[in-house]
């Protein structure tokens, strides 16, 4: 099928296969992720999202294939793309033992963020977190700490993110607020995100398109409302279990009968 | 090398060093605790042999604060790297824009540091309390210095090149490794002392002319400039050496996908 969308594309794996002694993480997984998108990476654990995340990032090197950001080889350009980009996971954290704005401080530093104080200021307030400026960052909640990682990825003002189910840990309030500010941020600069969740809700809310990981491979790829159409399910939390169960296509393409 | 990225690297040691003033009592604690247990040995050992060993405190004292500059630089990069491990912030490091070049940089100045707060303490010590005053040194202090950190950096590199691999079961190296060495380069006595075999294995370490350099310039004022040579010479090999070293594991670690542990131990 001919690519009709003519966006900017701003990152793109290509035939990216990833092995771990003899295992298949990942297998020959293409996508291209444009300007202004949000792009959802779903799939069950072990389908090869955090794999494919860690490649995406520079961590871990791809048994085969390739990785293009803003149109340039990964492994040539690493530094010139993480300068652009930037990334947050519920699971990273920063050091427990510095205070919020110390944190967010040496990571301005880091990317050469211009006025690095009330950029600061300005990212504490937007995310609601101004109160936890003075706080030790190891004595914040989960969810407090998962704004103040979001903060930092925000810092750069970067082209490309890529968020590693940003709303694990959070209440449906504080969820809430996150996705809005994901989304806002994402129309006002116009920035691709890859967006990793097992909450369909996020995803649903959040994401333009969606892929769904199996085994390491595509199995499905569209907008959520698409991929719902296309299988005989009523959502795509039931989309997404029923791939993560039987990882056929085939089955959400209507050959099975849909749960009542 | 951006000088903006190491100096904001170097600010993040300095806010943990600030807001944590047990570190810094770290620092002076241990090598205080040695300095008071040789400075007290070669005292008495002074007394109980009628002045046999005219430079026997010197020469144990002088090697202890020599010591303690190789150790201390080596652990600045270690411990720097185990910091970012324990505060699992290592993965925010790797996917932010840092060249390795950069990220070793800033705890080579961790190092520089750490050094100067131990090696003023060691100075003091010595000073006040067995009249030990390392200036006797002179000017030949400065080469002895230098050559010791350097060694002491491509020694951190190396340990953190193996943690990087073996991740948090292989900390401890982070304190061990240069006590593998110690034995060799003839901190407190000699190479000659060495057996014959072990002498060239000894002459191959850097750090091994600098204390037979101290030993001269504390017996006669003087020593030749050659060791020195052979000293900072042979630092230039192992800085490429370990720098290279380092490089290649974290290759080998991103090949593996062994890099992304250090978010999870």
């Amino acid at each position: 099928m001919p690519d009709t969308d003519h966006r900017e594309t701003l990152l793109e794996a290509v035939e990216l296969t990833r092995k771990f002694d003899g295992v298949t993480a990942l297998d020959r997984f293409s996508f291209k992720l444009r300007r202004g998108e949000i792009l959802g990476l779903l799939g069950a654990n072990g389908a090869g999202k955090t794999t494919a995340m860690n490649c995406l990032l520079g961590l871990t090197l791809p048994t085969s294939g390739q990785i293009f950001a803003f149109g340039q080889a990964l492994h040539a350009h690493r530094i010139a793309i993480l300068q652009r980009s930037n990334f947050s996971s519920s699971y990273v954290s920063l050091p427990g033992n510095l205070k919020v704005w110390q944190n967010l401080l040496v990571f301005a530093r880091i990317y050469g963020v211009r006025e690095p104080k009330k950029k600061i200021a300005e990212l504490l307030d937007m995310l609601e977190v101004a109160h936890l400026r003075e706080r030790v960052t190891g004595q914040l909640s989960a969810g407090e700490g998962t704004r103040v990682n979001l903060c930092k990825a925000f810092l750069n003002e970067p082209e490309l993110l890529m968020l590693d189910e940003p709303t694990a840990s959070l209440d449906p309030d504080i969820a809430d607020k996150v996705r809005k500010v994901v989304r806002r941020v994402q129309r006002e600069r116009a920035i691709g995100i890859l967006y990793t969740s097992h909450n369909m809700k996020d995803i649903e809310e959040v994401c333009d398109r969606v892929i769904f990981l199996h085994k390491g491979r595509i199995v499905a790829e569209g907008t959520p409302e698409e991929i719902v159409k296309r299988s005989t399910e009523h959502s795509l939390e039931n989309v997404f279990i029923k791939i993560a169960r039987s990882g056929d296509l085939e089955d959400i393409n209507g050959k099975e009968p849909a749960a009542p | 090398m951006n000088l903006r990225i190491v100096h904001a690297l170097l600010s993040r040691y300095i806010f943990l060093y600030t807001r944590s003033p047990v570190r810094l009592v770290e620092m002076v604690f241990w090598p205080v605790v040695d300095m008071l247990v040789w400075g007290f040995l070669t005292v008495y050992l002074r007394q109980s042999t009628s002045g046999e060993f005219p430079h026997f405190i010197s020469f144990l004292l002088g090697a202890m604060i020599l010591w303690d500059i190789l150790f201390r630089a080596q652990q600045g990069v270690a411990i720097s790297f185990l910091e970012d491990v324990w505060t699992r912030n290592l993965l925010n490091i790797f996917v932010a824009p840092v060249r390795t070049c950069e990220y070793l940089t800033a705890t080579f100045a961790v190092g520089v540091l750490r050094i100067c707060v131990t090696a003023v303490a060691l100075v003091l010590i010595g000073w006040l309390a067995y009249s030990f005053n390392v200036f006797v040194m002179r000017w030949w202090l400065i080469p002895f210095f230098l050559n010791l950190m350097l060694f002491g950096w491509s020694l951190g590199i190396i340990s953190t090149a193996l943690i990087l691999r073996w991740g948090q079961a292989a900390e401890s190296l982070a304190w061990a490794v240069p006590f593998f060495i110690q034995p060799v380069v003839a901190v407190f006595y000699p190479v000659s002392v060495l057996p014959a075999w072990l002498q060239p294995i000894a002459l191959a370490l850097p750090a091994t002319h600098i204390f037979e350099g101290m030993r001269s310039v504390m017996q006669t004022g003087t020593m030749s400039w050659a060791p020195l040579l052979w000293a900072f010479a042979l630092n230039l090999v192992y800085l490429a050496v370990a720098g290279g070293f380092f490089v290649w594991i974290l290759n080998y670690t991103r090949q593996r996908g062994l890099l992304t542990k250090f978010s999870t131990q």
